[in-house]
């Protein structure tokens, strides 16, 4: 067996390609310096070469094979996108939100009505059938409704508001993406959500109602209520597209469609959390606190939802997008 | 140029999410021991603790458990602790890191995927989609593939010697293979690949065959492979 000259382009690139092997962790991390993203750039070409000759040579041999994984990786140092952080955040508020809120509307309108449906059908359930009321209320709350007065009452008393906020917003904002994301069953998860949410609310309302509190449970809800529902809502219209997208996909396949439905909603989120974050604030910090009366629960609800509003039309971002 | 990766199967993905739970249960709690240590003087709280105690030591602990994944997903540009010592990373469909979003995306639905209990809903689809991936990945976009480390390790091994320039490409890179997989191979059969390589280096050189060959032990044959693979002449 004579040598050829293929053993020589092997003995000659294989230093080269440890080399490479070595760099590419520190080129992975973080931006490349100039020099490093030439030298990035001319390893790939003579890579790409070099993979070629191999599935010549050397086919089904683990070389090859390392050679492949080795010019992918290389592959998407090369092509990865560069990073304009405060550029996207303006384009994410300004431009992104507000259209993906104008073309969630009509989803938005029908978990509106599903959630004003099941919430009338809670009232009349637990109205009717006052027993009932173990399915939309835990025994504490119970208990405490039957003494005359609410759940809610003296809860700053047991946990400080600090703790409290973050308990609810953590909670408000895990139940707002599951109301989401629960539509990839064809949207039927995030019909349960919204049906199960209103049920709930509007059996309480009717509970309270019996015993003469649901001016103090409007009263405790109204501040940050009236943003927290709305969130969740948008959330679950989210979730209507989701399930939307795999029953009436508008790509060929249903994962691409799936795909691309998400990577649109997923931006509202960057409008949802901060807002149920505030929510979260005023329901440990205001609304618990019998000192503060109706007007400030009015003036603090309203400029929430004032918020809300300018958050997802983009109004506050247009000047600075437009610059 | 289109090239292949190996997606990762159940198995690994399994075996790195357990190191990863275990990591995060553990720094959790060393937070929260430490956190509850400093203030009380005690490694454990109770319901009479203090608020600020149990905030300052329950909150961080909480943080740490939940945001682990996307974080670590984030900063390490699609591994984890976990994915790496499981040796798989993920990517997006077109081989490379991906977005910011995707990773947040897929992190999202998790709250699907671990539905029932012990990620019921995911370790399902993992097992019946064609390209072995949950809700998560199929909603971002993504997959996770094997990092090829024991492709990394096969460059590795033949960089680090001079080549024996006299060998052809394919023995080359035969002698190579066997000494990277010389652990998996029945010993049999990697006696018999060993001294058919030996004597190819052997008449690659114009030398007559060692005879003594097959009386060699595996140790030596594993040397003398390497000697044949380096160009160190006996």
């Amino acid at each position: 067996m004579t040598p050829g000259p293929k053993s020589s382009w092997l003995a000659r690139r294989a230093g080269q390609w440890r080399r490479l092997g070595d760099s590419l962790p520190t080129w992975r991390r973080g931006r490349l310096s100039r020099t490093d993203a030439l030298a990035a750039l001319d390893a790939y070409h003579g890579l790409a070469r070099d993979v070629a000759s191999a599935r010549q040579a050397l086919p089904a041999s683990a070389i090859t094979t390392a050679l492949e994984t080795l010019y992918a990786s290389l592959h998407a140092i090369v092509n990865r996108e560069p990073r304009h952080t405060l550029a996207s955040l303006r384009q994410l508020y300004a431009v992104e939100i507000p259209a993906t809120f104008q073309e969630l509307k009509p989803q938005l309108l029908a978990v509106w009505l599903l959630f004003a449906l099941s919430t009338a059908a809670g009232w009349w359930l637990i109205h009717t059938w006052p027993t009932l009321v173990g399915l939309v209320a835990s025994p504490e709350m119970v208990r405490h409704v039957e003494h005359g007065e609410l759940w809610t009452d003296g809860i700053l008393n047991v946990t400080p508001s600090s703790l409290l906020s973050m308990r609810i917003f953590t909670n408000n904002i895990a139940v707002t993406i599951f109301a989401c994301v629960a539509g990839v069953f064809y949207g039927l998860g995030t019909f349960y959500v919204i049906a199960n949410n209103g049920l709930m609310l509007g059996g309480v309302f009717a509970f309270t109602r019996e015993h003469g509190l649901d001016g103090d449970l409007l009263k405790f809800i109204f501040a940050h209520g009236t943003v927290e529902l709305s969130m969740i809502c948008l959330g679950a219209a989210a979730g209507v597209a989701l399930g939307e997208s795999l029953i009436r996909p508008r790509l060929a396949s249903r994962r691409d469609s799936l795909q691309q439905c998400t990577a649109r909603i997923a931006r509202l989120f960057g409008a949802l959390i901060p807002l149920l974050v505030i929510c979260g604030l005023i329901e440990g910090f205001v609304s618990p606190d019998a000192g503060i009366g109706w007007p400030p629960r009015i003036v603090l609800g309203l400029a929430n939802l004032a918020l809300m509003y300018g958050l997802l039309t983009g109004r506050f971002f247009r000047s600075s997008a437009a610059a | 140029m289109d090239v292949a990766l190996a997606i990762a199967g159940p198995g690994s993905r399994a075996y790195a999410f357990i190191i990863d739970w275990h990591i995060r249960l553990l720094l959790a709690l060393t937070w929260f021991a430490g956190a509850a240590y400093v203030q009380t003087g005690v490694i454990h709280l109770h319901a009479k603790s203090p608020a600020s105690a149990i905030a300052i030591a329950s909150l961080p602990a909480l943080a740490i458990y939940f945001l682990y994944q996307p974080l670590a997903e984030l900063a390490m540009r699609g591994r984890t602790p976990g994915k790496r010592m499981a040796g798989v990373r993920i990517v997006n469909r077109q081989g490379g890191t991906p977005s910011t979003l995707a990773l947040l995306i897929r992190n999202a639905f998790r709250l699907i995927d671990c539905l029932p209990a012990f990620y019921g809903v995911g370790l399902c689809t993992t097992i019946f989609s064609q390209q072995r991936v949950r809700l998560g990945d199929l909603a971002a976009g993504t997959l996770l593939v094997h990092d090829g480390d024991t492709e990394t390790r096969a460059l590795a091994q033949l960089g680090t010697a001079s080549l024996n320039e006299g060998l052809d490409a394919a023995t080359l890179a035969l002698s190579n293979d066997l000494l990277l997989r010389w652990q998996e191979l029945d010993t049999t059969v990697r006696r018999h690949l060993a001294r058919d390589l030996l004597r190819r280096a052997d008449q690659a050189r114009g030398v007559a065959a060692d005879a003594s060959l097959d009386t060699l032990d595996e140790h030596e044959l594993q040397r003398r492979l390497r000697d044949a693979l380096a160009g160190r002449v006996r």
